[in-house]
C-alpha cells in the first residue's frame, strides 16, 4: 500500500504541470513585491492564453480538415509540412497579409469592432477552464456561471457584425444566430445546472474533485446521460456548428454574418469559432466526464492507481478532443435544419425535456440516490 | 432598376440570389422578396449564359449542329444528342441498325444515372450535408470512365451521329458496365442509408414545395418534377423510341408532390436505369453500329419534331427545313425552363432554406434553361 502511494506521488511529481506553475509562482513572489509579481503573472498568463489560442486554432482547423477529408474519401491537406501539418499556418499567413476591406455603406466602427468582441469573449471564457491538475488561470467560485454568462456575450459581436456589414445576407445570418444562441443557451444552462445540483458548487475545481470516485455521466444515472446529450446538442447549436450552422448556411446565405469580412478580421471569426468549440467541449468534459480527473471506479484502488499514471493533462485533452471529434462528426454527416425546425427542436423538445430532467436530477440529489 | 431596390413599399426585403451564389448551381439570378425569413415572391432572371445555340444551329449542317447541343444540358448531353439525331433520322427516314439502338439506350441510361448521382450529391449539399457529394462523385467517376473509353469524352460525349453512333463500343465496355452495376447496386442502398432516411433530411423535404398534379401540368413541368406530382409523362413509356418498347421498366410516379416525392422519383429512376442496363448489357446485337448515310444530309422541306426523356424531363427538338443543308429554324424544348417556371409557385410562403431545397429537387442546369 505504501509502495503504491509512493509510486502515485512519483507519478504526480514526474508529470504534473502543477509543480512547474507553483515554482514559477513562488520564484516570482520571491523576486518581486506582490503587486509586481501579480502583474507579471497576469502578463505571462495573457501571453500563454494568446499562444494557446493560436495553437488551438491551427490544430483544430487542421483537425477539422483532416476529419472531413477522411469522411469524404479524400486525403485533405498533405502538401505543406509533414502530412500537411503546416497547412493552417500557411493559410493564416495568407489571411494576415490580405487586405481587410470595409465595404461601402458599412458602419466602420462596429464592423471593425465585431471580430474583436467575438474573439475577446472566447478568450475570457478560457479563464476558469482547468487544463490539468492545478493548472487553471482563475479558479473563481462562480466558475460555471461565469462561463455561461460570458459565452452569451458573443452573440452581441455576431449581431454587430451582421448589422454593420450593410449586407442583407449578413443581416439574415446575424438574426438567425441571435435567435438560435439565445434559445439554445436555455437548454445548455439547464443541463449544466443539473450537474451543479449534484456537486453543490459552481467552482470548477470542486466539480472536478466531486468526480474523484467516478464521472458524473456514470454516477448520475440516466438523467446525467440525458443532460449530457442535451448539452452536446445545445452547444453545437450555440457555437453555430452544423447541423445548426444557420448563421453561416453556405448554400443559403453564402457565408452568413461574416460574408463581408476578409483577411485577418475573417480569421478572427474563424479562430473564435474553433476556440469556442474547444471551450464548450472542455466545459462538457469537466462537468460530465471529470475534466482532468482520471477514470476512477468507486473503491477499486488498484485500478484507480493505474489510471493515475496517465497525466491529468492527457486525460483532459483526450476527453475534450473526443467531444470535439463528435461535434465534427455531426458536421460532416447531417444536413442542416431549417430555422423554424431549429427553434421547434429547442422550445418544443429540448427545453421541456431538460426541465423535467432537472427536476428528476434534483430528486436524485435530495434523496442521495446517485453513487 | 430592380437591383437598386432594397425593400418594397410594404417594407419587405428584396434580395438578389445569384448570379453568383453557391446554391443556384450556375448563373441563375433570383430576385426574392422576403418578409422576415418567409418568401413572398421569387422572380428568376435568365440570360446570363445565353449563347444563342438555336441561332447557331441554323448555320450548322445537320451533322454539326448535334455537337452544339451537348453544351445545353451538359449533364445529359448524350440524351440531347440523341433527341437531335432522332429528329434528323425522322426527316431523312434513316433506319438505325439494332446495335446502334441498343448502344444509344445503354448510354442514355448511364448518362441518366450519372446526372441523378450528381443531383443527389448537390441536393444533399444544398440542404447542408457536404459529405454525400463526394460519395456521389465516386460512383459518377466510374460512369465517366466508361464513357471516356467508348466515346472519348467524359462530359460532352458527342457520340451520336445521324444514323447510329460514331464508333463501335470499346472491348472493355460490357465488362466495365457489369462491374459498375454490381458496384452501384450496393452503393445506392448506401445512399438511402446516408440521406433518404435521415430525420433532418426528411424534415427538410417533406411537405416542402408542394406542386399539385394540376399545377404541374399547367406549368408544363416534365420529368421527375412532374412525376413527383403524379403526372405520367415519361416519354420512354408514352412515346417509346429506340428499344424502350421491348424493355421492362417502370415509370416511377409518386403522388406526394413535395420535395421528398421528387427525391424518391429520382432515386427510383436510378434503380430503373440499373435494371434497364442489366437487361441490355448481355443482349447487344451484332452488326453495324451506323447506317449508311449520304455525306451531305439534306432534310426535305417540312417540319420535324422528336422528343426524348432526359434526366430532367422532356427534351423536344423542332426543326423547320427549307430543303437545304442547314436547318431553317430550330427550337429546343428544354425541360429545365418549364420546371423553373413553377419555382415561384412552389416557394411562396416557405423559408429561404426551403427555396434552396426546392431548387435542388428541380435539378436545374442553367445552360439548359438559357441555351
Amino acid at each position: 500500500m505504501l509502495a503504491a502511494c509512493r509510486l502515485k506521488l512519483a507519478a504526480y511529481t514526474m508529470f504534473s504541470i502543477e509543480n512547474i506553475t507553483h515554482s514559477i509562482d513562488a520564484w516570482l513572489y520571491r523576486q518581486f513585491n506582490p503587486s509586481m509579481a501579480l502583474l507579471l503573472e497576469s502578463l505571462i498568463v495573457g501571453l500563454c492564453a494568446i499562444g494557446l489560442f493560436t495553437v488551438l486554432g491551427l490544430v483544430l482547423v487542421l483537425m477539422e480538415r483532416k476529419v472531413s477529408a477522411y469522411m469524404q474519401i479524400r486525403l485533405g491537406p498533405n502538401r505543406v509540412g509533414p502530412g500537411g501539418s503546416l497547412q493552417t499556418v500557411a493559410d493564416t499567413l495568407k489571411l494576415a497579409m490580405k487586405e481587410g476591406l470595409t465595404p461601402d455603406g458599412a458602419d466602420g466602427f462596429l464592423f471593425n469592432l465585431a471580430p474583436y468582441i467575438v474573439i475577446s469573449v472566447a478568450m475570457m471564457i478560457l479563464a476558469p477552464v482547468a487544463f490539468a491538475r492545478g493548472f487553471q488561470i482563475w479558479d473563481l467560485n462562480i466558475g460555471v456561471l461565469y462561463v455561461t454568462a460570458v459565452s452569451s456575450l458573443s452573440v452581441i459581436g455576431i449581431l454587430m457584425a451582421g448589422w454593420a456589414s450593410n449586407n442583407k445576407y449578413s443581416l439574415l445570418g446575424a438574426m438567425r444566430s441571435g435567435a438560435q444562441i439565445v434559445s439554445y443557451e436555455l437548454s445548455a444552462g439547464l443541463s449544466i445546472i443539473s450537474i451543479i445540483v449534484l456537486t453543490g458548487s459552481l467552482r470548477i475545481s470542486d466539480i472536478i474533485a466531486s468526480q474523484q470516485d467516478g464521472w458524473w455521466i456514470f454516477k448520475g444515472h440516466i438523467p446525467a446521460i440525458i443532460s449530457f446529450v442535451i448539452f452536446i446538442i445545445a452547444v453545437t447549436a450555440e457555437t453555430n456548428r452544423a447541423p445548426f450552422d444557420l448563421a453561416e448556411a453556405e448554400s443559403e446565405l453564402t457565408a452568413g454574418f461574416h460574408t463581408e469580412y476578409s483577411g485577418m478580421k475573417f480569421a478572427l471569426f474563424f479562430l473564435a469559432e474553433y476556440v469556442n468549440i474547444f471551450i464548450v467541449c472542455a466545459i462538457g468534459s469537466t462537468l460530465f466526464l471529470g475534466g482532468w480527473m482520471p477514470l476512477h471506479i468507486g473503491h477499486w484502488s488498484g485500478f484507480n492507481h493505474i489510471m493515475d499514471f496517465i497525466p491529468s493533462s492527457i486525460w483532459f485533452l483526450g476527453k475534450t478532443f473526443s467531444l470535439i471529434f463528435l461535434i465534427m462528426w455531426f458536421r460532416w454527416t447531417f444536413p442542416r435544419l431549417r430555422i423554424d425546425q431549429l427553434l421547434n427542436l429547442e422550445w418544443k423538445y429540448l427545453l421541456p425535456i431538460s426541465m423535467f430532467n432537472l427536476l428528476l436530477m434534483t430528486l436524485i440529489a435530495i434523496k442521495g440516490w446517485h453513487f | 432598376m430592380i437591383e437598386e431596390l432594397s425593400t418594397t413599399e410594404q417594407g419587405e426585403l428584396v434580395i438578389n440570389i445569384g448570379p453568383q451564389h453557391p446554391s443556384t448551381h450556375g448563373v441563375l439570378h433570383l430576385i426574392i422578396t422576403l418578409n422576415g425569413e418567409t418568401i413572398r415572391k421569387v422572380e428568376p432572371h435568365l440570360g446570363y449564359i445565353h449563347r444563342s445555340i438555336e441561332k447557331m444551329c441554323e448555320s450548322l449542317s445537320y451533322r454539326q449542329f448535334i455537337y452544339v447541343t451537348s453544351r445545353m444540358d451538359y449533364l445529359s448531353s448524350h440524351i440531347n444528342n440523341h433527341g437531335c439525331a432522332l429528329c434528323v433520322e425522322k426527316g431523312l427516314q434513316i433506319e438505325v441498325p439494332p446495335r446502334a439502338k441498343v448502344i444509344r439506350v445503354l448510354m442514355d441510361e448511364l448518362t441518366r444515372m450519372a446526372s441523378h448521382q450528381l443531383w443527389w450529391g448537390a441536393l444533399a449539399m444544398d440542404v447542408g450535408a457536404l459529405t454525400p457529394f463526394f460519395h456521389a462523385f465516386r460512383e459518377r467517376e466510374a460512369i465517366n470512365d466508361i464513357m471516356e473509353e467508348t466515346c472519348g469524352a467524359r462530359l460532352t460525349m458527342n457520340y451520336i451521329v445521324p444514323g447510329g453512333v460514331m464508333i463501335d463500343l470499346h472491348p472493355n465496355f460490357q465488362h466495365k458496365v457489369k462491374e459498375f452495376i454490381t458496384l452501384f447496386s450496393s452503393k445506392i442502398d448506401e445512399y438511402d442509408d446516408l440521406v433518404t432516411d435521415n430525420v433532418i433530411f426528411r424534415g427538410r423535404m417533406e411537405g416542402v414545395g408542394y406542386l399539385s398534379k394540376e399545377d404541374a401540368i399547367s406549368y408544363g413541368c416534365s420529368g421527375p418534377t412532374a412525376r413527383g406530382s403524379g403526372v405520367s409523362c415519361d416519354i420512354r413509356k408514352l412515346y417509346p423510341y429506340e428499344v424502350y418498347e421491348q424493355l421492362k421498366f417502370e415509370e416511377i410516379r409518386v403522388t406526394g408532390g413535395d420535395c421528398y416525392a421528387r427525391y424518391l422519383v429520382r432515386m427510383g429512376e436510378m434503380r430503373q436505369s440499373l435494371s434497364i442496363i442489366g437487361q441490355l448489357i448481355d443482349n447487344i446485337p451484332e452488326g453495324e453500329f451506323q447506317a449508311k448515310t449520304k455525306a451531305v444530309l439534306k432534310l426535305p422541306k417540312g417540319e420535324f419534331y422528336s422528343r426524348v426523356e432526359t434526366a430532367r424531363g422532356e427534351f423536344g427538338v423542332y426543326i423547320v427545313s427549307e430543303g437545304g443543308t442547314t436547318p431553317y429554324r430550330i427550337k429546343f424544348r428544354s425541360p429545365g425552363f418549364s420546371n423553373l417556371s413553377a419555382l415561384d409557385h412552389m416557394a411562396r410562403g416557405h423559408k429561404i432554406g426551403d427555396l434552396v431545397a426546392i431548387m435542388g429537387t428541380l435539378d436545374l442546369v442553367i445552360p439548359d434553361i438559357d441555351r
